[in-house]
């Protein structure tokens, strides 16, 4: 009698990327909402505009856009995974080698990203 | 004639196993079974309970179960039938995944840490490891799983290719076990979901030559919680005892459904 919880379920690879699908998914449906608010502000006033687009040029929100960039990279790739599941005949069968490849091309793009992102960052706001 | 699909190699033995000469003792090893309980008679909470028992390198999880209800513990409740893998009863969850308990041997698990056994979730419990089946079975009844043919009985039987029968082999095998249904993430939060095994014995049917109510199951489960619910998660695939690809089966009754409707 040492749980007295149920255990998880122990899914694997499909049953992970879905979750990870999933909370990616809300993130960025959140994050669409946020940003279609601010960027309407212009019909407000652009000085409303400017002081709330200010508001991201801040080291939080630097790292807040590698979260976001992220998600939205994941999203997109296992997205395409998960057409491929739905329409390759075989699809079915190398659904664990298609998420590799997502978790690869995830790691790629992330690397490239956040070195450019970083860099305009460190610069002194040079490119924001 | 099912297909000679390649069988997965036999998982290495956890435990060692001493080489024991030709009709030599069978070697034992204690294990401990954590089995999740549940009595409504006596409590509306389910509780763990824990033993540790000596077992054999031949034995499996339902053995151990046997060995708890006929010598500790008479109140431990679970189906079984056959237990040989062939009749679907005994289907649980063990160590977090479904399994049928005919089918794991205990030397293949991790004997250092206890094994969990918990009744498949997303069907109500009626007592221990014994769910209420009825649902399943229900959504299993409503996609109309016998023949229909409408032309006149020949005086022979109806002759099929080996091409044929080889679209449809993969789904004759399901015994529903119901472990495909109940490792559903989709089917735990929404019980109105037909689930993986009703699908899997309606992609048997719909790809039959000899059948022909294929359109009318399509129109079935070209529903909100028909074919559709499914997000490709392969919980199912991994879970059932029977070696289907019941995902592979869901997407082609998915694409059948857009085929016709095209």
């Amino acid at each position: 009698m040492t749980q007295t919880k149920g255990t998880l379920y122990k899914g694997r690879e499909g049953m992970w990327s879905w979750v990870g699908h999933r909370i990616t998914g809300v993130g960025i449906f959140f994050f669409l909402l946020v940003h279609v608010l601010d960027t309407s502000l212009v019909r407000v006033s652009p000085e409303a505009y400017n002081a709330v687009i200010g508001a991201y040029k801040n080291p939080i929100m630097i790292v807040g856009e590698i979260g976001l960039v992220g998600a939205i990279v994941f999203h997109a790739f296992n997205g395409l995974r998960i057409i491929l599941v739905d329409f390759w005949s075989q699809g079915t069968r190398y659904h664990r080698q298609m998420l590799w490849t997502v978790m690869g091309l995830w790691v790629i793009t992330m690397i490239g990203f956040t070195v450019r992102h970083l860099m305009l960052f460190l610069d002194g706001w040079g490119g924001f | 004639m099912s297909t000679p699909t390649k069988e997965a190699a036999e998982p290495a033995s956890k435990i060692d196993m001493k080489e024991s000469g030709g009709g030599g003792e069978i070697p034992s090893f204690d294990v401990t079974l954590q089995v999740r309980r549940y009595d409504p008679e006596f409590s509306d909470d389910a509780r763990w309970d824990e033993w540790t028992i000596t077992m054999y390198g031949t034995d499996r999880v339902l053995d151990a179960l046997h060995k708890v209800k006929w010598e500790i513990d008479g109140s431990l409740t679970f189906r079984r039938s056959c237990a040989h893998g062939v009749c679907g009863s005994d289907a649980m969850r063990i160590n977090g995944r479904n399994r049928l308990a005919c089918k794991v041997l205990l030397k293949d698990l991790d004997t250092s840490k206890p094994i969990m056994v918990e009744p498949i979730k997303g069907l109500p419990v009626e007592k221990d490891l014994i769910v209420d089946m009825e649902p399943f079975f229900q959504s299993y009844r409503e996609i109309m799983p016998f023949m229909v043919n409408n032309s006149p009985a020949p005086t022979g039987e109806r002759i099929q290719s080996p091409e044929e029968r080889e679209r449809f082999d993969d789904t004759t095998k399901c015994i529903l076990c119901a472990a495909c249904t109940s490792s559903c993430p989709v089917f735990w939060t929404d019980g109105q979901y037909f689930g993986p095994a009703a699908i899997v014995n309606a992609h048997r049917f719909i790809f039959d030559s000899r059948d022909d109510a294929g359109d009318m199951r399509l129109e079935v489960l070209n529903d909100k919680e028909g074919v559709w619910r499914c997000r490709t998660i392969f919980n199912c695939t991994d879970a059932c005892p029977r070696g289907i690809e019941v995902t592979k089966a869901i997407q082609e009754v998915k694409r059948a459904v857009l085929t016709r409707s095209m």
